[in-house]
């Protein structure tokens, strides 16, 4: 009796706030067919065999079995995804917040010139190729010229296609363009402290600036500390087109491949649907997963 | 105790010299790195062929001239595909793009920011979810449901999901519900108004630093998208996806047409941006996510 009573309140609450639903749809009917259907998706199919043309076939845990034990480039993949994450991620983002924090005092001028250049390039796209100018592999490349003419090195460095060096060259690019939205809402937070804050702070025994950043100034742009980490998290994870573009597909020794550059490799080439989304599920796993970790080490934040 | 005024508007503490300077020295030395490309990719977009064979190469051009941006659409002309197409694509799924995300993320932001209804819990729960993973992630299936919609190889597979960006309608949730106060709401639902009009004569109004803001995110995203795994026919492909065959050609004897392909890539965004970073900022002061 009661449930239909509430069955009833609800349909009825919905029919008064019927113009809700009318401005969610046109949002939330692309939202649910290219966001939350393709995550459902590939949590069913990563259970499956399906190569687009015939039916999916179930076949219960073969992809993952296959992806965890057997597959070597999987292993490999996993591990240049995981070093990458952990270097562009954490470095990206304590570069977004410490520049941030160093620009915050400067006149008005001076910060919004600087905001322009360090934010450039997250925006130029894939104009980042311009890297592989700098890192080309001959005489002619801008950072072989340069040392061979200091004297660094002899002969030229094989920069995107030796072994040793192809990993950093991709780390390197890809902080060159972490400082993205991150940035931008650090800024603005630093810009919106409240002042009067950090004057009873100073009342209350505040005596640095150290201690005034860790006290006063990071509890009170939380939310946005917060925001940041899920963009910069999310991003380190998906590194895949950097690595495609200056090193080639497949990078030499598969050095600097990645679990998105695997996925792609068996979906968009393989037409191996059923695996890749099973790379696509666990990819999912990593990153909400990090970002939850993450999420809670912030909260600690000031404490 | 001497309080040093080397910064504009606090010296709450005697600020010693020395951190002054080294706050200087590593933002100078952050600035020159992040610099150093930007300022190459300029030089050489204006280097003269002989200038680009200079060893070392030189960080700033001699004689500047423009043959190198002429040299584009003439090795275009070999690739079939005319770079007036690339231009025009790009400029057709950027507008649409954003016009779609802009009316599509506000209108949807404006319920999820100002009212309570059945589900409104969940939906504000799903786009935080949502804004921890990205569109690669879910590549393959997504490409598989447009190949069912039938719109895989069309600029509607670049449009449509741009449309629904989560991080746009996030920024402007977070925006309207700092800034538009429900009592103004009220006053309006009082006077008769209906919601479509509270939303366009009130709520959009009030709000013109965050659709700038949506504006320059997506502009900034559809801009560079090269089309990718969506789109295979060359005359359906965008301006980045000439750049990048341009640059992966890459002898140095191209390395100035490929600046200047990266230079008139990087100037529409980079200029929107310059023209709105303060509205910008003030969305990215209510950017935050609360516990």
């Amino acid at each position: 009796m009661t449930a239909q009573k509430n069955k009833v309140s609800i349909l009825k609450q919905m029919q008064k706030k019927k113009h809700c639903y009318l401005f969610l749809a046109p949002f939330f009917i692309l939202f649910v067919v290219f966001t939350v259907i393709p995550v459902l998706m590939a949590m069913g199919l990563s259970f499956t065999f399906y190569n687009v043309f015939e039916t999916p076939q179930f076949v219960g845990l073969k992809n993952y079995i296959q992806m965890f034990f057997y597959d070597d480039l999987f292993t490999k993949a996993f591990a240049n995804t995981l070093t990458m994450a952990l270097f562009i991620g954490p470095i990206g983002y304590l570069i977004s917040l410490i520049v941030a924090w160093s620009i915050n005092e400067l006149s008005p001028a001076l910060r919004t010139v600087l905001v322009v250049l360090f934010y450039a390039p997250s925006i130029s796209g894939n104009a980042y190729m311009i890297w592989t100018l700098m890192f080309s592999g001959d005489a002619y490349g801008y950072l072989n010229a340069w040392m061979m003419n200091l004297n660094i090195i002899n002969e030229p460095i094989q920069w995107l296609t030796d072994t040793q060096y192809m990993m950093i060259c991709v780390i390197i690019v890809s902080l060159w363009m972490s400082l993205g939205t991150g940035f931008l809402s650090f800024v603005a937070a630093l810009q919106g402290v409240d002042r009067s804050l950090y004057e009873s702070a100073a009342i209350d025994g505040v005596h640095n600036r150290w201690q005034e950043l860790w006290h006063v100034t990071l509890p009170s742009m939380k939310p946005q500390l917060l925001f940041g980490a899920v963009l910069s998290i999310t991003s380190a994870f998906s590194v895949g087109d950097v690595c495609i573009n200056l090193c080639g597909n497949p990078s030499t020794d598969y050095a600097v491949h990645t679990l998105v550059n695997h996925m792609q490799d068996y979906g968009n080439t393989r037409y191996e649907m059923g695996y890749a989304c099973a790379i696509s599920t666990f990819l999912f796993l990593l990153m909400i997963g990090a970002n939850s970790l993450v999420n809670k080490l912030l909260k600690k934040v000031g404490d | 105790m001497k309080v040093m005024k080397v910064f504009a508007n606090q010296s709450r503490y005697a600020r010693s010299n020395f951190g002054g300077i080294v706050n200087f020295l590593v933002l100078t030395l952050f600035a020159a790195v992040v610099a150093l490309p930007m300022v190459f990719t300029v030089s050489s977009a204006f280097k003269p062929l002989e200038e680009l064979f200079v060893f070392p190469p030189s960080l700033f051009v001699k004689n500047p001239t423009l043959n190198n941006f002429a040299g584009i659409s003439s090795i275009l002309r070999e690739s079939w595909v005319p770079m007036g197409r690339y231009l025009i694509n790009s400029v057709f799924i950027t507008l649409l793009g954003v016009i779609g995300q802009v009316i599509f993320a506000s209108l949807a932001a404006y319920v999820l920011a100002k009212e309570v209804f059945p589900g409104s819990k969940l939906l504000n729960k799903v786009i935080v979810l949502s804004l921890m993973f990205n569109g690669t992630v879910t590549s393959i299936p997504t490409y598989i449901i447009m190949s069912k919609l039938g719109v895989v190889n069309s600029h509607w597979a670049l449009i449509l999901p741009a449309c629904a960006s989560s991080l746009g309608l996030f920024l402007m949730k977070q925006f309207i519900e700092q800034m538009v106060h429900t009592t103004i709401l009220e006053a309006a639902r009082v006077d008769g108004a209906s919601e479509l009009r509270i939303f366009f004569q009130i709520v959009m109004p009030m709000c013109k630093p965050a659709w700038l803001t949506l504006i320059i995110l997506s502009f900034q995203a559809l801009w560079s998208n090269m089309g990718g795994l969506y789109i295979y026919d060359d005359e359906l492909k965008t301006l980045p996806y000439a750049l990048q065959n341009i640059i992966s050609g890459g002898t140095i004897a191209r390395s100035g047409v490929s600046s200047a392909v990266a230079l008139l890539l990087i100037i529409p965004p980079l200029i929107t941006f310059i023209l709105s970073q303060s509205n910008i900022l003030e969305t990215m002061g209510s950017s935050g996510i609360k516990e």
